[in-house]
């Protein structure tokens, strides 16, 4: 770990000016910075606390929820609220890490983890995404917690949350306070990048960007169902995850938003499987074309394969469940 | 004085006899409460003055190793050496192995390796630094996979009789598969961690070790100075596994750095080091045959295996144990082959042989019972062997069948419907499984001395708790045998100034170190009958009286304010030529297996275990409880990904090694069949610490099968392999 500064900042402002500095990084729950910070797999040379800038609320707000950047992960999984009228972000939330992480981990933090690649963990390994141009040494090495889908020759790293599935899902919206200029609010599939040939850029943010909270629109769906697989019971990341926000009308799909874990390089949804449900009447052959939709364009390693079949019939049980 | 013992023959049962009713007792450990209020100080916690701290800094890839910066690196903050010295190791040293491991850094021979050690005045200092420390690394590197290798034979492990060809060609049912596991680690909790300073030529090293007599040894053949001057101090373990059997890097370059620096120096291992540069299970590959007649009845058996070390390395996984003694069958072919590569050192961990040997070979025997269209207990049951099947002696006691008996009663076994594919719950297939658990037992050389005084009794060794229960143990039988409560016994533990013991591994520090201890006290119980003018035999002791015919007397008045020292030394005798000693088990498994994704959840397990007298029924059942935890990894979830290039373990950490968390963990029953084994030494009490591993695996294995009907034979079952069967 090398050696850093550290500053709490007392106000969002503060907070900002001082992470536009050169290698300063916000830090939240530090439950993924500080690993990074600890292999100096990520090395800022300042650390601008966020913990105290009041953002831990959770309010009622343009007929949603306002989730503060600093709202840890197990108080949004209590909160009440989210519980009745958003479960599948309540359950995303407990199938991820372990209850004393989620007792750190925040709701900003979360969205910003960077991927579980053991390579991009390995300084002694090429990483594009640490060092652009170094290349990648997950393809052709050891790939299991990688990508199948928005992966590029340059990068098949996946983005990790279960949260963020969630809120995928759920249309959510995360609210910046850039360092200068008003607040932005970016919907998720502008928020995240794919890694194309900059597979080191992963979000729109710029320096000094500050998440300030995420907006949960009210949920267009009251079946939601969220299922992680994994390879113990607790304590493992996604092989592939699916939260469901479904609404069913006279025997027909009304509303579907269908997100995926463990597939791509963020939090992954596809405009067309939502479409293709959208007013059809639930069948097998339905969810089958549904996930033929989604994984045509897939491209696993050797060590990915089974993500396809996995993918499929998590996504058809899934939507099975939400459709009952 | 000493009372010494060789243990040639039958041992009489006195222990039933004695007064206290303290020994076998769930008796709670004695540091307990220090342990968990955390106050009982693990190595890395207890620091000299003036400290200063090493860290070690790893190799990524294999080479002749040049320090590229190591100027720069001593201008660092804070740095105080750079040490790259040619009596550092290369690896740990192998469990019991009394003299220094390969030694020397130039030349890292697997990517991962220690080759240098950075200390600085603080850990933080001393981590960036030895981060920062540019190698350069040159030369040819070796081979990395073990099937692209020419192997070498193993000859001690081979033994052939018969022709199982032949066997195999004309029996009524056969099994021929092929079964893999793969590199595991140890993990314990606590990292590896040494503490050293100089006195004068005198070393004292603080560390987290299980065998101090040889460890103390191993350094200072290392270092080059006497054993005399190395002083060991291990009080606290906080789990070894195997890991912690043979001195490792840390210890040696903390020791050096200290002496150079004449100042004292702890040296950590980071938790990736914790994988790389103490000894990994080797991966195996194992080809097992098995030829029963229409019966059942065993007539042939093959377990021909393959496992890998680093060259020099005079371990090789033990997969065959106890094959050569579980089953009787005519024809037998069991053999060993090791690949010479360069992946990290090889050596023992948890239940080294049985853990991966008994637990496949449990597999291939419910593929057995399956051909055979037979029950799996039965199936056992018609091929427990009349006396060793192989060295033709009788089994110091044979208790498969009442552990099969018992446990397969209290889990409900013969409920079960045998079809596959029988149970279903929504989406989740119901099937239950069982293997049998054999575990050698090995009786190894301990001495230890108790002194007793008016105050109560002291027992003191060199011995190492490491968190299985040793303090408790010996509180116990030195209580028991001088009729005393345990709060009136104090266990000193874990410093190379005192006795050796046996050191713990190979499930063998309670009945060895046990039966030192014991010895130590027997002759303290004859010096009093002596006093007292009676036979040892006829001598009561409790609760700090003695009684001798009618006489009564307190022992504080026998003692008159003297104390007296005893000293116990057993050493393993003829007894091991005339029986073939072993523990036995049968597990016992329900799993359930989705449907939709290949997960499985085990829902429930029962052991029932014997392994002569149970010294103390909590610490053994706890010790039985970690190695079904440890079965339910290895079937599931426990593997070290290398990478293919470079051989480096790519899931290198507690998030991406998966051992099993609570959640994988369901109620887990352990009952125990009392017995007593003569042969086993003066307690009559065989180890256990292992046997609950052996075999646990195979039976959550086979309740997959019986599940879903999909036989796994590349272990672990994760998700995907499951899956993949279910889409067969
Ligand atoms: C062993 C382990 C297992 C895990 N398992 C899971 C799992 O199964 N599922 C899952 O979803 N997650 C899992 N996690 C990840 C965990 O959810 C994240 O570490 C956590 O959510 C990060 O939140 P934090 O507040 O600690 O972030 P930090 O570590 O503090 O920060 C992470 C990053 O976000 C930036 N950041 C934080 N807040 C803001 C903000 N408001 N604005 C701008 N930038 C910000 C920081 O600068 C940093 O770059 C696991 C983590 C570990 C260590």
């Amino acid at each position: 770990m090398r050696p850093f500064d550290y500053t709490r900042a007392e106000n969002v402002s503060d907070a900002c000016a001082a992470a536009f500095a050169p290698e300063a990084q916000f830090i939240a729950g530090g439950t993924n910075l500080v690993d990074l910070m600890k292999l100096e797999v990520m090395a800022p040379g300042e650390l601008v606390d966020i913990n105290r800038l009041g953002l831990d609320r959770i309010e009622e707000s343009d007929g949603g929820l306002r989730v503060g950047a600093t709202v840890t992960n197990s108080d949004l999984a209590a909160d009440a609220r989210i519980r009745q009228d958003y479960p599948v972000l309540s359950r995303a939330l407990l199938a991820g890490a372990s209850g004393q992480l989620r007792n750190k981990a925040t709701t900003g933090g979360n969205l910003l983890q960077r991927t579980r690649c053991p390579y991009f963990y390995d300084t002694d390994s090429a990483c594009n995404k640490r060092s652009p141009g170094a290349g990648c040494a997950a393809i052709g090495g050891e790939t299991r917690n990688h990508a199948i889908l928005g992966t590029s020759e340059h990068c098949i790293a996946l983005h990790p949350s279960d949260m963020a599935v969630a809120m995928r899902a759920l249309d959510a919206r995360i609210e910046v306070q850039p360092q200068d200029g008003p607040a932005k609010a970016y919907e998720m599939d502008r928020f995240y990048c794919l890694p194309g040939d900059t597979p080191h850029i992963e979000t729109v943010l710029e320096p000094g960007d500050l998440i300030t909270s995420v907006w949960l629109p009210a949920p267009k769906g009251t079946r939601q169902v969220y299922r992680k697989v994994r390879d113990r019971a607790s304590y493992a990341f996604a092989l592939v995850s699916v939260a469901a926000v479904i609404e069913m009308e006279e025997g027909r799909i009304s509303h579907a938003s269908v997100a995926f874990g463990g597939l791509a390089p963020m939090p992954w949804r596809d405009v067309e499987v939502d479409a293709l449900l959208a007013g059809a009447e639930p069948s097998a052959d339905l969810f089958d074309e549904a996930a033929d939709i989604l994984l045509q364009g897939a491209q696993p390693q050797e060590g990915t394969e089974f993500k396809l079949p996995l993918a499929r019939r998590a996504l058809r049980a899934v939507l099975e469940e939400a459709t009952l | 004085m000493s009372l010494d013992m060789k243990v040639d023959g039958k041992s009489k049962n006195r222990a039933d006899d004695l007064a206290q009713g303290i020994l076998g007792t769930p008796m709670d450990r004695p540091e307990g409460l220090l342990k968990v209020t955390g106050e009982a100080l693990y190595a890395a916690e207890d620091l000299p003055g003036n400290c200063t701290f090493g860290m070690l800094v790893s190799a990524p890839a294999q080479g002749d190793v040049t320090l590229s910066n190591e100027a720069e690196i001593r201008d660092m903050p804070g740095v105080l050496a750079v040490i790259h010295d040619p009596r550092m190791v290369r690896n740990a040293a192998q469990g019991t192995m009394d003299e220094a491991p390969v030694q020397g850094v130039d030349h890292a021979a697997y990517a991962g390796q220690a080759v240098a050690l950075v200390v600085a005045e603080s850990f933080e200092a001393a981590r960036h630094a030895a981060q920062s420390v540019k190698l350069g690394l040159s030369g040819e590197e070796g081979p990395i996979d073990p099937q692209a290798v020419e192997t070498e034979e193993s000859e001690g492990n081979r033994f052939v009789r018969g022709d199982l060809d032949k066997a195999m060609a004309s029996a009524a049912h056969t099994v021929d598969a092929v079964y893999t596991t793969p590199s595991m680690t140890s993990a314990p909790m606590e990292p590896h961690a040494a503490v050293a300073w100089w006195d004068g030529d005198k070393v004292t090293v603080r560390a987290s070790l299980q065998m101090l007599k040889y460890n103390r040894n191993e350094l200072a053949d290392c270092l080059g100075i006497d054993s005399e001057n190395v002083r060991l101090l291990s009080p606290y373990v906080g789990g070894g596994f195997g890991s912690k059997l043979g001195i490792s890097p840390e210890a040696v370059a903390a020791a050096i750095a200290a002496r150079e620096l004449g100042r004292p120096v702890r040296v950590v291992l980071h938790r990736r080091q914790m994988f790389e540069v103490v000894t990994r299970r080797s991966e195996t590959r194992q080809h097992i045959r098995l030829a029963a007649d229409g019966d059942g009845r065993l007539t042939g058996l093959g377990h021909e295996v393959l496992v890998s070390n680093l060259p020099d390395e005079p371990f090789s996984e033990p997969v065959t144990q106890g094959t050569h003694f579980a089953y009787p069958a005519e024809n037998r072919l069991i053999r060993k082959e090791v690949a010479r590569i360069h992946r990290p050192a090889a050596g023992s961990v948890r239940a080294p042989g049985e853990a991966v040997g008994v637990t496949t070979f449990e597999a291939a025997m419910d593929e057995l019972a399956c051909a055979a269209g037979m029950d799996p207990v039965e199936l056992r049951l018609r091929n427990i062997p009349e006396k060793d099947p192989e060295q033709g002696i009788p089994f110091s006691s044979h208790m498969l069948e009442p552990t099969l008996r018992e446990g397969a009663e209290r889990f409900g076994w013969f409920d079960r419907d045998p079809e596959l594919r029988a149970r279903r719950e929504g989406e989740w297939w119901i099937g239950t499984g069982m293997a049998a658990a054999f575990r050698v037992n090995i009786l190894s050389e301990a001495q230890a001395r108790v002194r007793l005084t008016a105050g109560g009794a002291v027992v003191e060794t060199d011995q190492t708790d490491i968190g299985t229960g040793t303090y408790a143990i010996l509180t116990q039988i030195a209580g028991e045998l001088l009729g005393l409560p345990a709060d009136k016994v104090e266990t000193r533990l874990g410093d190379t100034d005192l006795p050796p013991g046996s050191g713990s591994g190979g499930s063998w520090g309670a009945a060895s170190t046990g039966s030192a201890v014991w010895l130590a006290a027997m002759e303290l119980r004859q010096r009093i009958a002596d006093a007292m003018g009676c036979d040892e035999a006829e001598l009561t002791l409790k609760d700090g009286q003695a009684t001798c015919g009618n006489v009564t007397q307190p022992l504080e008045e026998i003692l008159g304010g003297e104390s007296l020292v005893g000293h116990g030394h057993v050493k393993p005798g003829d007894a091991l030529e005339e029986v073939m000693q072993s523990t036995y088990g049968a597990h016992f498994a329900e799993v359930a297996v989705n449907d939709v994704t290949g997960e499985t959840r085990v829902r429930r397990m029962l052991g029932c275990f014997a392994a002569g007298r149970i010294l103390n029924e909590k610490t053994a059942r706890s010790q039985c409880h970690g190695g079904m935890i440890w079965g339910i990894g290895m079937a599931l979830t426990e593997g070290v990904t290398h990478d293919r290039r470079t051989g480096r373990m790519v899931n290198r950490d507690l998030a991406e090694y998966h051992v099993p968390v609570n959640a994988d963990v369901p109620p887990l029953e352990v009952h125990f069949v009392e017995e007593r084994d003569p042969w086993a030494g003066p307690m009559q009490a065989k180890g256990i610490g292992e046997l609950g591993i052996c075999g646990a695996g195979a039976a959550v294995l086979n309740a997959i099968h019986h599940a879903c009907g999909v036989r796994i034979r590349d272990l672990p079952a994760t998700p995907d392999k499951v899956l993949a069967g279910l889409l067969q």
